[in-house]
């Protein structure tokens, strides 16, 4: 500190003596030298309190008060911008996690709709910001078609991995694909081996076979589905116990199962759909049901785009999730 | 949107008070809160929702983990108060069945 005291008294009378170009370039070099050796903005004051002092010594008494107040400024001031600048690379960084996870869901975890003559599916899932926290896979053999829907508590890379560890799960579970139950119970030991304790998911798998003409399905902790029956043009729910995946190692699941008749759908969603937050006297799914019901005639792509549509503008182009639905419509 | 959480100790139950709404902006101060709580085996917590009017899966996340902590170090823990729809977001989840839920009944971890 002492000899950059002395540097600076030097840069300063040199300055005071003549203003010329060369010594204000002194003391813009001088800066650089300040900034390697991290001295803080109050010390920077200081120094030319000190200097000051030292080349006008008369002067100085009315000035004192001034530059101590301005040294006990610039300490609040160097203690804001660290913290200001600590938030904003703690910001850059988060953002980079987000982008790596967008990017995995973007290249490791794409599905594509089946095509089946039995049943038509459409499906849009939609996520509030970059990384969609929900996450859809179909797998399907020359027996069935299956669905899994997740919503996956956590944020970034954490969660996008643990969606392709469902994703792989399922995948290697195949030949199982038309036992929900045993689906459930696999897919919640994985989980529930490489996750932390407040990250879990939630999961409703369904599959139809066309042998049986039915529809199976199993929920871990997941929003019940919706049954539309053509014949009786009504709603029911589908509902399902079982306790979210990841929380206990030996859960076990249960396996339903409903006949699909003409033009019957299953609808599937995640709390985004149904989630209104807005007091206990909406009847949120009622709300849903109606909206389905009015389009109810439409091939079920176009059926999750006007739900979509509809509930967006519904929260006046606010939604506060991510926002997923799968239509499964019997021919 | 505001949450708080504090706690009072009272007759050997520490009582835990949760106002607010728990979301992803609100469920840090929550865990903060949660994991400040030291507990000793047999240590008996219950904790009021009493006045939390909406919690997300999130803040699920926070109360699943906390429920797994006081379980591994020996003590008990039991959440009151509960609205119908957090009682009904309880019950989806299948958490009802695992955690102590206002007096209803209790399955232990395996």
């Amino acid at each position: 500190m002492e000899e950059l005291e002395r540097e600076y008294h030097k840069i300063l009378s040199d300055y005071i003596k003549d203003q010329n170009e060369r010594n204000l370039y002194i003391g813009q070099n001088f800066v650089r030298q300040l900034i390697r050796r991290n001295v803080a903005p109050e010390d920077v004051v200081s120094l030319h309190k000190e200097a000051v002092e030292e080349i006008f010594p008369e002067e100085i008494e009315g000035l004192r008060t001034a530059y101590d107040f301005l040294i006990e400024m610039m300490v609040h001031y160097g203690m804001a911008l660290r913290e200001h600048q600590s938030l904003i690379q703690k910001q850059a960084e988060l953002q980079i996690e987000m982008n790596i996870a967008a990017n995995v869901q973007k290249t490791m975890l794409q599905t594509t709709i089946p095509t089946s003559e039995q049943v038509e599916i459409g499906m849009v899932s939609t996520p509030l910001k970059t990384v969609n926290g929900d996450y859809v896979h179909f797998i399907e053999d020359d027996r069935y078609v299956g669905v899994a829907v997740t919503d996956v508590v956590g944020k970034g890379v954490p969660a996008a991995l643990c969606m392709s560890m469902v994703k792989y799960g399922l995948e290697t579970m195949r030949d199982s694909g038309h036992t929900p139950s045993r689906v459930l119970s696999v897919l919640n030991r994985i989980v529930e081996q490489n996750v932390d304790d407040s990250m879990f998911i939630s999961m409703f798998y369904g599959c139809y076979v066309p042998r049986a003409n039915k529809f199976y399905y199993g929920s871990a902790g997941h929003e019940p589905a919706f049954l539309y029956r053509a014949q009786e043009d009504k709603f029911y729910d589908l509902e399902a116990n079982g306790i979210l995946l990841g929380i206990i190692p030996t859960a076990e699941y249960i396996d339903n199962e409903v006949v699909l008749h003409k033009d019957d759908m299953v609808i599937v969603v995640t709390d985004g759909v149904t989630e209104f937050r807005q007091g206990d006297d909406i009847d949120e799914r009622g709300v849903v049901a109606s909206l389905i019901n009015d389009v109810k005639h439409l091939a079920p792509q176009q059926i999750c785009e006007y739900l979509y549509r509809e509930l967006e503008e519904l929260h006046e182009f606010n939604l506060r999730d991510d926002f997923t639905v799968v239509v499964i419509k019997k021919r | 949107m505001d949450m708080k959480v504090y706690f009072k100790e009272d007759d050997n139950v520490l009582r835990g008070y949760v106002e607010g709404e728990i979301d992803a902006y609100t469920a840090p101060q929550l865990r903060d809160g949660l994991e400040a709580v030291e507990v000793t085996e047999g240590l008996n917590i219950e904790v009021d929702l009493t006045n939390v009017s909406y919690i997300d899966s999130t803040g699920l996340g926070i109360f699943v983990a906390f429920y797994k902590r006081v379980q591994r170090e020996g003590g008990n823990v039991r959440l009151t108060g509960l609205s119908e729809r957090i009682k009904h977001l309880f019950k989806i989840t299948g958490l009802s069945e695992l955690m102590n839920i206002e007096g209803e009944k209790k399955v232990k971890l395996s």
